[in-house]
């Protein structure tokens, strides 16, 4: 080997060191923060009320890091998130009673999370080939839209089973026609019921782990290569043989089937599902996530998503000033991310201050 | 035979005729200049090679292959490379990770493998990683790879460009003003390494430039364009003694 290839292994090896870590970094958090949580429970050192969001915080964090894949990895904004929790959320549930007790509870529970991501993931596909071609604000006002549709749609559907098969209807549970002994399952705008409670903090975190690995090896590869350089600079990319449409689409399809997982972690942790909790707020409630964590930085949607769930708890006992407290947090978090366009703020604000550093002289 | 041949080559926006009937054949290996005043249509004649915009009238070959119409990604994959006047880099990703964005069509695999580290992945990484560092050693911007593209100096940022162009392999590179806003040495250091890449990786380049001392220096064939025409076409050193190129394009 000769000097300049030493060289260059020397320098490709400090990268790869650099991603490995950067990888690595965000693993051990998770499982820290599981380890520090799960020693709360077990020595009985956390309340009851912050026992029963852990789950939920699970949820929230899925459906963040899969936000981020297509807002800060692909450069979409996306408005339209909690309508893919919310397919998640009713495949899954539907599955998981309609198969009942015939089979082991932890492989159904399985199946039902894997349905429920891919449900979620084929209607992400179907809704982004056409929604893809738009862009900008115009791809978030459709995707918002479609968010809407979904769960406007999944409010008039009442579906049963018996021994003939699966009834559907959209009328009412009258008029599915079921045979006595068949069972109702889905009930229009009452959704599903008695759902079984599969979802623990474990599992929750296991998922959470799953979404990391795919999203963080998807970005480190070809793929993600290609859909970032998408988000930099599309002509570019084009003129560099990258098909363009088909990335997006691939990380848009990706995002909903994790956001799909999200729904079925969800489904199976409260029990009883209805529409009206995948509204337009909860994709904002996912969107602030991403963005008070930093677009584009996974870390920081965990970290956001796990504050921000737990703190309205937290503070319940200040009552008054919970949502102060809750929108300074905010305030603050949006100042002191490491998303470049803050970094470039806080660059602004050091300039004008008259102690603060000077901007470096750029050559 | 010519690897680039264009025939009756015109695009009209509304009743602007952008450029009108643009004839060129240029040879393998050749360093082919396109000069002409602002707005002569030197840009567009590049966007209607690259498919960015389709010809109203006329025929391009590459290799004697119609490439005419096609989309961007397939007149890429067919062999031709741009890059563009004002830089289109990806900010957010490495030096490396751009050069290795050009590999795109050529070291492929699977999402699947992607995802699950299987070991295709890192053979066509680490063959990648090899093939980048030569091209960023080209253009001496090894040491740079693990930065991100946004925070190199503009004059590097040019080469980068033209280094993940030639990370697609191409058979004829376009450059798009390659040396604006660049200082004399560092113009004088960019004609070296078109010379070296197009040498060194069998090139046939094409280019757009003003820089008048550039031209000379390294262009062995000229077209000049002014509105939308061909003005003059030959060796540079003729074309750039005609008289009616002196007075429509250098001033009297």
């Amino acid at each position: 080997m000769n000097k300049t290839e030493e060289y260059q292994n020397e320098i490709l090896k400090k990268i790869k060191n650099k991603e490995r870590l950067n990888i690595a970094i965000t693993y051990v958090m998770v499982i820290a923060i599981y380890a520090i949580v799960q020693g709360l429970v077990t020595t009985g050192n956390i309340s009851n009320l912050l026992k029963g969001i852990l789950v939920p915080t699970c949820v929230y964090v899925i459906a963040a890091i899969s936000l981020n894949l297509v807002v800060g990895f692909s450069g979409e904004l996306s408005l339209g998130h909690a309508g893919f929790m919310c397919i998640g959320a009713f495949t899954s549930g539907f599955f998981s009673k309609a198969v009942g007790d015939g089979l082991p509870d932890g492989f159904r529970f399985f199946l039902a999370i894997v349905i429920g991501a891919l449900f979620a993931g084929i209607v992400g596909m179907l809704i982004g080939i056409p929604v893809l071609r738009l862009k900008g604000d115009y791809l978030a006002i459709v995707t918002l839209a479609f968010g809407e549709i979904i769960k406007n749609l999944l409010n008039v559907v009442y579906m049963g089973l018996d021994s003939r098969g699966i009834h559907f209807s959209t009328k009412s549970s009258m008029d599915l026609g079921l045979e006595s002994g068949g069972k109702k399952i889905i009930e229009g705008a009452l959704g599903i019921s008695k759902i079984p409670k599969n979802s623990t903090f474990t599992i929750g975190v296991i998922l959470v782990l799953v979404t990391l690995f795919i999203v963080q090896n998807l970005i480190h590869s070809r793929a993600g290569r290609a859909i970032m350089s998408t988000r930099d600079n599309r002509i570019a990319a084009e003129s560099i043989g990258i098909p363009v449409t088909r990335f997006k689409l691939m990380a848009f399809t990706v995002s909903a089937a994790l956001a799909g997982m999200a729904g079925a972690l969800y489904a199976h942790n409260i029990g009883k599902l209805n529409t009206s909790k995948f509204d337009y707020n909860m994709s904002i409630l996912v969107l602030v996530f991403v963005v008070l964590g930093g677009i584009g930085n996974i870390r920081g949607s965990i970290l956001a998503a796990i504050i921000l769930t737990a703190l309205p708890e937290m503070l319940r006992g200040l009552s008054d000033y919970r949502m102060l407290i809750y929108a300074v947090l905010l305030i603050a978090m949006m100042l002191f991310n490491w998303a470049p366009a803050a970094l470039a703020f806080r660059e602004r604000v050091r300039e004008k201050l008259p102690f603060g550093r000077k901007k470096k002289e750029v050559e | 035979m010519a690897v680039l041949d264009i025939n009756h080559l015109s695009i009209s926006f509304g009743g602007l005729h952008a450029v009108d009937d643009f004839n060129v054949s240029i040879e393998k290996g050749c360093l082919y200049g396109l000069i002409g005043p602002n707005g002569a249509g030197k840009t567009t004649v590049f966007n209607l090679l690259t498919g960015v915009y389709k010809p109203t009238e006329g025929i391009i070959r590459l290799n004697g292959a119609d490439i005419t119409g096609k989309s961007t990604i397939e007149i890429n994959k067919a062999g031709v490379a741009r890059t563009f006047q004002n830089i289109r880099l990806f900010k957010g990703l490495t030096v490396l990770d751009n050069v290795k964005a050009g590999f795109h069509n050529h070291y492929q695999y699977s999402v699947l493998s992607g995802i699950f580290l299987l070991p295709r992945k890192r053979q066509m990484e680490n063959s990648m990683n090899e093939r980048s560092m030569e091209i960023l050693k080209v253009f001496d911007l090894e040491r740079e790879a693990g930065l991100l593209a946004g925070n190199l100096p503009y004059g590097k940022q040019r080469k980068l460009e033209i280094a993940r162009a030639m990370a697609t392999e191409p058979k004829l590179l376009l450059l798009d003003e390659p040396a604006a806003g660049m200082n004399p040495n560092e113009t004088a250091e960019l004609m070296e390494t078109i010379r070296f890449v197009r040498d060194h990786f069998d090139l046939t380049i094409l280019l757009i430039e003003h820089d008048m001392k550039l031209v000379s220096g390294i262009c062995e064939e000229l077209t000049v364009l002014n509105f939308g025409r061909v003005l003059a076409q030959g060796k540079t050193a003729a074309v750039l003694s005609d008289p009616e190129v002196i007075t429509a394009y250098l001033g009297a």
